[in-house]
């Protein structure tokens, strides 16, 4: 099952098109692959899901879910889960785990952990381990939440981390929820401090706790409305049976999907993933070429907003490799 | 009393069994039951496939039970059964039998044991059903309920024995003992409620049983249970208010230790035994009430009727030939056994507090769970460095042939597969010719009853007693409460395990999967998995940590997963290798057919098998297109580790 021996990516990516939910793990398999041939297999298909070829953004919404180690995040996302199937509406997770930092290797407990009937054709579930990649995500997986996004109705990217992480996330979803573990601090402190970006939705789990659940969202209201974002939705959910506020959780992130002009932001999360790429594989030195960030973000906003991450990134580089033409103008 | 654990194939097969044994001089029963009636599936299910009647006998309703029991006064009897999410049904099953025997047997004549200790199928032995809130409910309901009504039964047998087959050492063993004991009495206090008399707590504190281990360090292992036997009084005092010396007695019954019994020269496992005995019979001051021997051919399949026999006679000449029985405690003022003792209270005590602070033993599953997979990844790391030995394995290996395993079968059992389909038929016939709308109504009595959380709810017993008696089958019932209660995963405990200790060894390795990482574009994914009921995770758990330590991605999916579960995972994941862990005896029906469902879902990456698997059976298994088999003499990790690397690279055409 390596990467290399699958269908070609212009192959795949057309069949994701026509939205054939069967070769997502192929697509993954690509995407996650780094040789050469696999590489340039994948831009292939990334450049047949990219809105400029589709003619549009791709229809599937892709949710973000991110929280701290045992706040209850996969026991939400099966009853997530199960209320979009409810609904008829296809879903593929992509669960990013932590690595060991001595071996490189990591266990995937997410799986044992999320629960679906294992003859549903219309659930793809796929683990990946962050690996040495700081920021929170995989590599590939935010290309594949893109790819997957044309084929499938709802893409969850779950991540584990609060503070920090979320930039990359934000940028890899159209709404980040975040998971509160009811008596931690921690996202309170992040929230006040401006350590983390305000997500899109806030949950307090384990609903069943009683007043230690209860306080936490008070609080995190509180701070919210101190920070001027009493928009901000806080739910309290408990997985425990009877589940509650499951059903309201998924309105919510249906609410905000509606709200936010998802054109504009998967434009400016492309260029800013197109420009961080960049400089993850090119450097400061090749930025400062460039003639500093402000000014690459200013060629990036020039671009055609439909252009994928691949192109955007080879924007920035071919002005970068011609010194002679400077940057370009309009 | 002494008593081999015995049953298997059917009902009736295992009844035969029992009177034999008892005609020999056997003085109580010890019931085990399959998996499927352990874990609460009928033999039609799904999940049951190739585990009907294999470790024990399938018990699917009342009329099994009647069958098992025929001819076996209850009245008089002593049966230990070992079963423990299903117990309140089991024990429903046998209360209904007994009163249906000539003359019949009534509630406050039965006596015996039922296992019940959840907390220890979470932390190692797998067979749970419902998640540990509701599990926790039922233990205390039928604790409850035989302290008024079954006075002589003991409701509960806490286990310290697997978390010593999952890897405990001794301080572990008895931390994690007695703090589950605290959380039953704890639930069962609340049960009673505030207006329950000291009298009836006590009572409660005195049918409070243990189920230990004992390893071959024997002398070690006879301090565990003298300090044991101290904790739980001081646990009997200062926290129940218990003072009748009688209630506070440490009564244990144990099963002499299993995981340091070897595949390699199986015979030396009958003198492991026998000194494990010794751990337990020795001093009179911790000496066990019951004993069960494991047979010499345990790690090679299930034991004959020979092999018990011989395990039964282990005990008879140490109890009728031998001179232990004849003189006080022999340890009395002996400063090396006090000093042992003095040493395992400090340790227990500590791990005890840790347990505490995460809120009690029910909140503290993943963490005990985390410990475990710790202190057995530390364990198999001495064997394979040679600090640990195990004679005939790691150290003098040289062998003769054994001509104890030289029969067509290698000197084990083997569970005629026809069982299984007759075992199906039996069910659906059973189903069919009872009074369908009696059975319906007990289980709708069951539901509302299990649904009712109120704190005058009522004792799950009572619907269950009369679910048994309608005709209700062992799904049928736990079906009822899975749906009010949920099902549920334990936590693996992999995660929790934290990073190997560098050594040339596991460098030279992650070197090679850094290799093949390069080759094959992707780091190289692996899924561990168990298929069938068979809830013994030690050896899945352990490959799991090594891959991960050598820099692999595991995908680790946990036991009792059905054939098309594992494919799914496999096909999602993208996985190089597929790794499969089977203990049960039940490889032969389900291997085939996960790779069955592999190959239909389009995986054609390679599967290795590990687990007890008798030598006859692997050419069976290849042709089925499993790559290679591990049984327990392949204790090498590393080794292993190696081979599937190779695999890897061979099988995805990028060979190093």
């Amino acid at each position: 099952m390596s990467g290399s021996e699958q269908a070609s990516g212009n192959d795949l990516g057309r069949r994701l098109r026509e939205r054939d939910l069967t070769v997502a793990p192929a697509v993954l398999n690509l995407l996650e692959s780094t040789t050469q041939a696999d590489r340039e297999q994948a831009l292939a298909l990334l450049s047949e899901v990219s809105p400029a070829r589709l003619g549009h953004e791709p229809r599937g919404r892709v949710v973000g879910v991110t929280g701290p180690p045992g706040a209850g995040k996969s026991t939400l996302l099966s009853a997530l889960l199960r209320t979009w199937r409810d609904a008829d509406r296809s879903v593929a997770m992509l669960a990013v785990d932590p690595s060991s930092r001595a071996s490189g290797g990591s266990l995937l407990g997410d799986r044992a952990r999320i629960e679906f009937d294992p003859s549903d054709r219309r659930v793809f579930i796929r683990s990946t381990a962050a690996g040495e990649r700081l920021g929170g995500l995989a590599f590939g997986t935010r290309a594949a939440g893109q790819a997957l996004a044309a084929a499938f109705d709802v893409v969850v990217i779950e991540t584990v981390g609060v503070g920090q992480a979320e930039t990359e996330i934000a940028d890899a979803a159209d709404v980040v929820v975040v998971v509160v573990q009811p008596g931690s601090g921690d996202v309170l402190q992040f929230l006040k401090s401006g350590i983390m970006e305000i997500p899109d939705v806030l949950v307090v789990t384990k609903a069943d706790l009683g007043q230690v659940a209860v306080s936490a969202r008070r609080d995190l209201n509180a701070a919210l409305r101190s920070l001027g974002r009493r928009d901000t939705p806080v739910l309290s959910v408990s997985s425990v049976p009877p589940p509650s506020g499951i059903e309201q959780l998924a309105q919510a992130i249906d609410e905000r999907l509606a709200a936010i002009d998802l054109p504009a932001r998967r434009t400016a999360a492309r260029r800013s993933a197109a420009l961080s790429d960049f400089v993850g594989e090119y450097g400061m030195r090749a930025l400062r070429g460039l003639g500093g960030r402000r000014t690459a973000e200013r060629l990036l906003a020039e671009q055609d907003p439909a252009l994928g991450e691949a192109e955007l990134e080879q924007a920035l580089l071919s002005a970068a490799g011609d010194p002679g033409r400077g940057v370009r103008g309009a | 009393m002494m008593r081999t654990y015995a049953g298997h194939s059917t009902a009736k097969a295992s009844n035969e069994l029992y009177r034999r044994n008892l005609e020999k001089g056997q003085t109580g029963l010890s019931v085990a039951f399959d998996l499927p009636t352990q874990t609460g599936y009928d033999p039609d299910d799904e999940l049951s496939r190739g585990e009907v009647g294999k470790v024990g006998v399938p018990i699917a309703h009342r009329g099994d039970m009647e069958a098992l029991l025929e001819g076996i006064p209850l009245g008089e009897m002593n049966t230990s059964m070992t079963i423990n999410a299903t117990a309140a049904w089991l024990l429903a099953l046998y209360i209904v039998a007994a009163e249906s025997q000539s003359p019949p047997a009534s509630q406050d004549q039965l006596q015996g044991t039922t296992q019940n200790d959840i907390i220890k199928e979470f932390l190692a032995r797998g067979t749970y059903a419902f998640p540990p809130g509701p599990s926790m409910r039922l233990i205390a309901d039928m604790v409850a309920y035989t302290v008024l009504h079954i006075p002589k039964w003991n409701p509960i047998n806490i286990c310290s024995y697997h978390l010593q087959e999952a890897g405990a050492t001794p301080a572990q063993e008895i931390a994690y003992s007695m703090s589950n004991a605290i959380a039953v009495l704890d639930a069962v206090k609340e049960r009673l409620g505030e207006s329950a008399e000291q009298d009836t707590m006590s009572k409660v504190f005195g049918r409070i049983s243990f189920f230990v281990n004992a390893g071959v360090r024997f002398v070690e292992e006879h301090a565990k249970l003298r300090a044991m036997s101290i904790i739980w009084e001081e646990i009997g005092r200062q926290r129940y208010g218990v003072t009748d010396e009688k209630l506070l007695r440490f009564r244990y019954g144990v099963q002499v230790n299993s995981l340091g019994l070897t595949e390699a020269q199986p015979e030396n496992n009958v003198q492991r035994i026998v000194l494990e005995a010794l751990a337990v019979t020795l001093g009179r001051n911790a000496r066990a009430r019951a004993i069960q021997l494991p047979a010499w051919n345990e790690a090679l399949g299930l034991p004959r009727p020979f092999d018990q026999q011989w395990s039964l006679r282990i005990q008879q000449v140490l109890a009728y030939e031998t001179d232990i029985l004849d003189y006080p405690d022999i340890f009395e003022g002996s400063k090396v056994m006090d000093g042992l003792v003095e040493d395992l209270l400090g340790k227990a005590r500590a791990e005890m507090a840790v347990v505490a602070e995460h809120g009690g033993a029910v909140d503290a599953v993943p963490y005990m769970k985390g410990a475990l997979v710790e202190s057995h990844r530390e364990r198999i790391r001495r064997i394979e460095a040679g600090e640990q030995i195990v004679v005939g394995q790691n150290r003098f290996t040289e062998t003769e042939s054994s001509p104890l395993t030289a029969d067509a079968e290698g000197g084990i059992l083997v569970v005629d597969p026809a069982v299984e389909a007759q075992q199906i038929e039996a069910v659906r016939q059973w189903r069919s010719s009872r009074d369908q709308a009696a059975v319906d109504a007990a289980l709708g009595e069951l539901a509302r009853v299990a649904a009712d959380e109120s704190a005058e709810r009522e004792n799950l017993m009572v619907p269950t007693i009369a679910a048994a008696r309608a005709g209700a089958t062992t799904g049928e019932w736990s079906a009822t409460l899975r749906k009010v209660f949920d099902s549920y995963r334990a936590p693996t405990g992999v995660g929790e395990a934290a990073a190997a200790v560098s050594g040339p060894e596991l460098e030279e390795l992650r070197e090679q999967v850094a290799s093949l990482q390069e080759r094959l574009g992707r780091r190289p994914k692996i899924l561990v998995g168990k298929p069938g009921l068979d809830g013994h995770s030690n050896g899945a758990e352990q490959i799991a940590v090594r891959a991960r330590d050598i820099g692999m991605d595991v995908v680790y999916s946990g036991i009792r997963l059905t054939p098309s579960q594992i494919a799914k995972s496999a096909v999602d994941e993208g996985v190089h290798v597929i790794g499969l862990s089977i203990l049960s005896g039940s490889h032969r029906e389900l291997i085939p057919a996960v790779i069955q469902a592999l190959r239909q879902a389009g995986v054609d990456a390679p599967v290795v098998v590990g687990g007890i698997i008798p030598d006859q059976d692997v050419p069976a298994l290849k042709q089925a297109g499993v790559a290679a088999v591990y049984t327990p003499k392949d204790f090498d990790i590393s080794k292993i580790m190696r081979e599937i690397v190779e695999l890897v690279g061979e099988r995805a055409g990028v060979p190093a």
